[in-house]
């Protein structure tokens, strides 16, 4: 016991993972079988369309078997040996450069490799569903493989470099699956959009590893958090602040959120797989799994906070003005992340909650974005929800399976997000201070319009009277569709109680993040508001969308809804603050390109050219002509040579 | 004494000189080129002679070899345009210009 105190004192436990052994040394393999799938599938070309599906899902399958068993073998194993090394081969050795490829099985990246996998093999299973009337439905599969693969290197590597390039894949990945329907101009825009917005966070990520290479002149987790400690202040806000805007990119946060709402022009099993559930919480592993320097720099831990509070409020904010379904949960995934992200600013209590709420959230949240892919493949792909209404008793898996990822969303008590969301909002408040006051009830007031917009959702689409279009007739889905909503449900329900309880999960993650000074209090002071605020949310809801009818076509509002329908302005203050000036910059660049630089070179030309138009015309043709030149040159060179010698 | 050679040589350039310049017909300003070729000649032998050294004399050979080339080229130059234009003026042979 002392000595996990010294180690606690010292600013949390280090890392000596051990060599792997059993299944954990071939946890390579999560990584491989998913990328020969995408392989195959993508080089094989129409040969596999008619079981291209099948392979894709298996893989996908397989990687979720190996990672159950690396997750068995490592519960056998004493908490303090439970992080492993595989070491695959070295990777970069350039001079002082030296990166050797490696992966970390720890608690913390094996919990989401089983969120990853395991609810990716789900979306796999809906999509063959989802998509059995898609000429594509191969390529499809493929991305989501290559998606896979990535984010399972993106999370299990032990070096800022293999991170890297997961990050980079999922954002690949993440590109051609928004544009996965490229003859539509918006899914090509919105995945150019989500990829340049990305870069942007990615640039931030770059020069956080270089400042890390230059500072501790290695890039694995197990150096870069060893030295930390002794670096100067300066440099640490600097690398975590860098390492903020990645995950800002990644998962959305402001200021760089623009790209999550147009990303949902891709087909629905993206949007839950990618943009609700694993690629977008990447931020949150990222400054999750670099703990030991924020927790060395109070500011870098502010701002993430204050990110996260923000986004938060931003993403609710949206949520409740969208009639588009898709976009409706695209705001709330980004407030929802926001709650991990401010969590995880919050240091130790807040890194567990940040998980947990991250994996609660990864099932309810895939668990409605199926669900609305299932009313949308009813409704003729239609996604206005002022067109939907009383779908409860046509589509009643659907109904029941949405209707308890709505309720885990809203922090209904007992369901996964009660117990994850009130941990994060207790620990603001545990933060102490004014700012923990502030953050404290921000969130609390989030909570209390996460009620208010899921509701309003809820209560558009299944309840009321139907406003369908003529010539719709909704149907509930397949079995393949319905089977993954009721397993994600399932999770939906019993995901936070099960890791919140007995304090299961922060023993799970204490050799990683740390132990909690406390165990945590499921009853807090807190808990009667933010229940209050929920039914005043519903509440308000109720009155505004169930008691009166819901008009087919959205009503003017005022300022404040146009403000949160256009998205906070978001794309606006980009266009005005970015957009803009970039054009201006480019158009004078053009204009000193064709006046000056051009100019230049065609003036020469022009000059030249014009002289010796003129000069040929001594070309007369006449033989003396030319001898008399001869002979005046000749006597020129002869009355020179006299002049010099002279 | 020598000095007179050179001022023949000289006189003899002038007068080649002259004599393509103002000069129509290809074969007489053929042989004023001639002329200025042989007058340089005498230049080079008259200068071998002042400084007592054989170079200018070895020169004089090479002109004289090259000359003979030059004739045999020209002379066939001038013959084929004479077939083809009956003409043997220089003031006819104009259409390589701009």
């Amino acid at each position: 016991m002392t000595t996990m105190n010294a180690v606690l004192a010292a600013g949390g436990p280090e890392l000596h993972p051990q060599a792997a052994e059993g299944v954990q040394s071939v946890a390579w393999l999560l990584i491989a079988l998913p990328l020969a799938g995408a392989a195959i599938l993508l080089l094989s070309g129409r040969r596999t369309d008619k079981w291209g599906h099948l392979l894709g899902t298996a893989m996908s399958l397989g990687a979720f078997v190996v990672g159950v068993l690396a997750f068995f073998q490592m519960l056998g194993q004493h908490a303090d040996g439970r992080s492993r090394l595989v070491h695959l081969f070295p990777f970069i050795s350039a001079g002082s450069l030296k990166v050797d490829m490696n992966l970390l099985v720890d608690p913390l990246s094996i919990s989401f490799v089983l969120l990853i996998t395991g609810v990716g093999s789900l979306i796999h299973i809906y999509s063959i569903g989802y998509m059995s009337h898609d000429p594509d439905r191969r390529r499809f599969f493929a991305y989501l493989n290559l998606f896979v693969a990535a984010m399972l290197l993106l999370v299990l590597a032990d070096n800022y470099v293999g991170l890297y390039i997961g990050w980079e894949g999922v954002g690949l990945a993440s590109y051609l699956l928004i544009g996965f329907w490229q003859h539509k101009p918006s899914a090509a825009t919105a995945a150019k959009k989500a990829f340049i917005v990305n870069r942007v966070g990615d640039f931030g990520l770059s020069v956080a590893i270089m400042v890390m290479f230059a500072t501790f002149g290695s890039l694995s987790y197990q150096d870069v958090f060893g030295q930390a400690s002794q670096a100067s202040q300066g440099t640490i806000t600097a690398i975590g602040l860098l390492l903020l805007l990645g995950a800002c990119g990644k998962s959305a946060q402001l200021p760089l959120q623009s790209w999550l709402l147009d990303a949902m022009e891709g087909p629905t099993p993206v949007s839950a797989l990618i943009h609700a559930a694993t690629m977008v919480t990447a931020g949150v592993y990222l400054i999750v799994r670099s703990h030991a320097i924020y927790e060395l720099s109070p500011d870098a831990r502010l701002l993430v906070t204050i990110v996260g509070v923000a986004t938060l409020l931003a993403g609710a904010i949206i949520g409740c003005a969208k009639d588009d379904i898709k976009k409706a949960l695209a705001g709330s995934t980004m407030s929802q992340i926001g709650y991990m992200v401010l969590a995880a600013g919050l240091g130790r209590p807040g890194y567990v909650f940040a998980i947990a709420h991250l994996i609660a959230h990864g099932f309810f949240k895939a668990g409605m974005f199926l669900g609305a892919g299932s009313v949308m493949h009813a409704m003729n792909d239609d996604v206005n929800m002022r067109k939907f209404g009383g779908l409860r008793k046509v589509m009643p898996i659907t109904f029941a399976t949405f209707g308890l990822g709505y309720l885990a969303i809203i922090g209904f008590p007992g369901l996964s997000g009660w117990w994850t969301k009130d941990g994060i909002i207790d620990a603001a408040f545990e933060k102490g201070g004014t700012s923990g006051q502030i953050l404290g009830w921000l969130a609390l007031i989030g909570a209390g319009i996460t009620a208010y917009y899921m509701s309003r959702l809820m209560f558009m689409t299944f309840f009321g009277e139907p406003r369908w279009d003529e010539d719709v007739h909704p149907h509930e889905s397949p079995k393949v569709m319905t089977v993954p909503l009721i397993l994600l449900a399932i999770g939906s329900v019993a995901g936070g109680a099960f890791l919140i309880l007995g304090d299961r999960f922060a023993k799970f993650l204490a050799p990683v993040v740390g132990e909690p000074e406390a165990s945590h209090r499921l009853i807090t002071p807190y808990t009667a508001i933010v229940f209050a605020l929920m039914v005043v949310g519903v509440g308000l809801a109720y009155v505004q969308y169930l008691r009166r009818p819901v008009p087919r076509t959205a009503p003017a509002g005022n300022p404040a809804v146009t403000f949160a329908r256009k998205d906070l302005y978001g794309d606006a203050l980009n266009e005005s603050l970015l957009m803009r000036p970039g054009q201006w910059l480019t158009r004078l660049t053009v204009f000193f390109d064709n006046r000056g630089v051009d100019g230049v070179v065609n003036g020469l030309a022009a000059f030249i050219g014009g002289t010796s138009g003129r000069v040929r015309r001594v070309q007369t043709g006449f033989v003396r002509s030319y001898a008399l030149s001869m002979f005046v040159g000749a006597a020129l060179v002869v009355g020179a040579l006299f002049l010099v010698r002279i | 004494m020598t000095g007179h050679y050179l001022v023949l040589s000289a006189i003899l350039f002038t007068i080649g000189g002259i004599g393509v310049l103002i000069r129509r017909n290809a074969i007489v300003v053929f042989m004023c080129v001639e002329l200025m070729l042989n007058a340089t000649n005498l230049a080079f032998v008259s200068f071998a002679r002042m400084h007592g050294s054989l170079d200018g004399q070895i020169i004089a050979f090479f002109v004289m070899v090259v000359a003979a080339a030059e004739v045999v080229v020209g002379l066939a130059i001038i013959m084929t345009i004479f077939r083809s234009r009956k003409s043997s003026s220089v003031d006819d042979a104009n259409l390589l210009k701009y």
